[in-house]
């Protein structure tokens, strides 16, 4: 995305105002609506929550002062690290599924083999049109092995799988997350391949390249611009896993997901049920320091690899 | 293989011909855009049938044109899978809204129940709890049409700023909102609680609908589309003639944007309709809930001690939080799949 700047940059070159002395303000008055709220929504919150964070509420003597002690006390709180842990091991499993399934998909349509192309694109995308609470309702549903439909399998087949338990519900809400988000980015990587000119591959074509040579040689090095995009977001998603947890929880047996399950869970639940908004708020930092470092190192390597 | 092609140029003009015949029908057209529309269907449909005589022929001759090749039944079962993936449990969820609570538990998921109480169930939703679940749907209109409507016209506008104007602080700006995508939006949402909650708005509508105006996505799909879709030249000439930059953006840019707005709103509308986190946090009132917070309240009532069971309220009720937007991406589908493509032009 950092390209997208430069390039823009070059398409506008030259100024639309030809006095080049002259500061043009002129941007400020369609930017400013949005300036205003995003400072309010966005910049005030962080720097508020970055106070907050230096300070604890204690039984006697009310908010004081703390200085570190809440980042101290994260780097010793093992229920924060087995939960950074589930969703570090949740992104590096479920994301290249996804991806890799949402980009052979892209290839499919894109090779306009198939028939029915329309309904196929339509369909695929759907999904993303469902909240994720109603995604959640309707696997934990399916899911169910009182009266879902793994119940119906475990009859015909005479098995007892349970998908919902504590060793397996890592995998089902991976499944959610594949399902709800295949088509988005498959329209990503989809809409890019759209953009390879077909001249290029008759030319391809009259050079003898058959149709693997043409994926492997034009369309997979142009998949690897979108790529770098549907990491980002992909990795920022569920390294933010809330959702699909949380409203899977009222629907497992027991204790199968805790209120730690995932570093939000752990957050929300400190700070809405304990009480700790100060620890919640520091956590809410470091989560979002630890993203950004991810998505960027990820997005520097990718954009290396598009230099070559 | 001569006569066949002259065949088939027959059987084409006599279509033609009964399309000029079917025009002829319609007559006076009730609105000019109906027939254009139609105008624009029938070509298609000519267009698709002389891309399948192609393929025909190609697949005779063995030449094949690499943007029109032959359609593979294999490829297309195994992506059928796929879709029969995608679409399982949308189809469970039709069905199983028909069921009553009794045959939800004790029927087969893909089949229908006893009985088809599809009507009981819609009407028991609405009338639940003193109807509040239209109340919910009140709430999530509001939310949609206040904030994700805001976040759409403040996404216009300061992309419009950033394509076509060179401000001071603009790469700041640019830096700034690149920043803010990286952002997990549920890791800024406790802060933002903190922040409202000491200014007292939370539990109001505000503190849903003001961190809804701000889309950086919805930000930059209009960027790339101002900058695609107006050229600078004709600002310049409106400029020269006088117009005021408002009046320039209101009458010549904004028509312009139409497709990219379209696109832009979809997503926001998308993104405000299925919020869960943000609401969750931020109301504590059941009068205030969108649909999702009310849904999932709804399913937690079968936990809670001497609850009533209402599972068939909850996949009733999903499928009518689902419908408005599946019908609109629908309706829209030829403004998305395009503003999509604008923005992955730019990367």
């Amino acid at each position: 995305m950092v390209k997208t700047e430069t390039s823009g940059g070059e398409v506008l070159g030259p100024p639309a105002n030809l006095n080049r002395h002259r500061v043009d303000w002129r941007g400020w008055k369609f930017m400013w609506p949005f300036a205003v709220v995003f400072v309010f929504v966005f910049i005030v919150p962080i720097l508020y929550a970055v106070y907050e964070s230096f300070f604890q509420s204690r039984m006697v003597g009310g908010t004081v002062f703390a200085g570190l002690a809440n980042y101290r006390r994260l780097f010793g709180d093992a229920q924060f690290w087995t939960s950074l842990r589930r969703v570090a091991l949740f992104t590096v499993v479920q994301v290249p599924i996804m991806l890799a399934l949402s980009a052979l998909l892209a290839l499919a349509l894109d090779s306009l083999r198939l028939h029915g192309m329309k309904f196929f694109r339509v369909s695929t995308f759907m999904p993303y049109a469902v909240p994720a609470v109603v995604s959640a309702l309707m696997w934990g549903f399916i899911y169910g092995a009182k009266y879902g439909m793994v119940a119906s399998l475990n009859d015909w087949l005479g098995t007892s799988l349970d998908v919902l338990s504590p060793n397996t519900m890592l995998v089902a809400i991976g499944n959610i997350v594949t399902w709800e988000f295949t088509g988005y980015n498959m329209l990503i990587f989809y809409a890019s391949l759209t953009t390879i000119p077909h001249s290029l591959y008759e030319a391809a074509a009259i050079d003898g390249a058959g149709e693997w040579q043409i994926v492997r040689r034009i369309k997979m090095p142009e998949l690897r611009g979108s790529l770098a995009i549907t990491v980002i977001f992909s990795i920022i998603g569920s390294f933010q896993l809330f959702n699909e947890p949380s409203v899977l929880q009222s629907m497992v047996p027991g204790n199968t997901i805790t209120t730690y399950y995932t570093p939000n869970m752990y957050a929300y639940n400190l700070s809405f049920m304990g009480g700790q908004s100060n620890y919640a708020a520091a956590m809410a930092i470091v989560m979002a320091a630890i993203t950004m470092v991810i998505a960027y190192a990820v997005q520097l390597r990718s954009m290396r690899e598009q230099m070559r | 293989m001569s006569t066949s092609k002259t065949m088939a140029a027959a059987t084409l003009t006599a279509a033609e011909q009964l399309e000029l015949a079917e025009d002829a029908d319609a007559g006076t057209p009730v609105l000019e855009g109906g027939a254009a529309r139609r105008a624009e269907r029938r070509h298609q449909r000519r267009v698709a049938r002389d891309e399948a005589a192609e393929r025909k022929r190609s697949a005779r001759s063995g030449f094949s044109n690499p943007a029109n090749p032959r359609r593979s039944w294999l490829l297309t079962l195994v992506t059928g899978l796929f879709v029969l993936y995608c679409l399982f449990p949308l189809v469970w969820l039709v069905i199983n809204a028909t069921k009553t609570q009794p045959d939800f538990v004790s029927t087969f998921g893909l089949g229908f129940g006893r009985s088809f109480a599809l009507w009981d169930n819609l009407v028991t939703v609405f009338t639940y709890q003193d109807g509040i679940f239209g109340r919910w749907l009140l709430n999530t209109l509001l939310y949609v049409v206040v904030g994700a409507g805001g976040a759409t016209l403040l996404a216009i506008m300061g992309g419009y700023a950033l394509a076509k104007f060179r401000f001071p602080g603009r790469r700041l700006v640019f830096a700034v909102i690149i920043g803010a995508i990286s952002v997990p939006g549920i890791a800024l949402a406790v802060p933002q609680f903190l922040l409202f909650a000491k200014l007292g708005l939370t539990n109001t509508p505000w503190s849903m609908i003001i961190p809804s105006l701000i889309s950086p996505f919805g930000l930059y799909l209009m960027w790339i589309f101002s900058d695609q879709a107006v050229p600078g030249e004709l600002l310049e000439a409106a400029r020269v003639d006088g117009a005021s930059e408002t009046r320039t953006f209101l009458t010549i840019s904004l028509p312009l944007l139409a497709p990219g707005i379209v696109t832009t709103a979809l997503f926001t509308i998308v993104a405000t309709w299925n919020n869960y986190f943000l609401p969750l946090i931020m109301l504590k009132d059941s009068n205030w809930y969108p649909l999702t917070i009310g849904l999932n309240q709804w399913n937690k009532q079968a936990n809670t001690v001497g609850g009533q069971a209402i599972q068939n309220l909850v996949v009733t009720g999903s499928l009518v939080t689902i419908i408005p937007l599946i019908v609109a991406f629908l309706a829209l589908q030829k403004y998305w799949q395009s503003g999509l493509a604008a923005g992955a032009v730019k990367e």
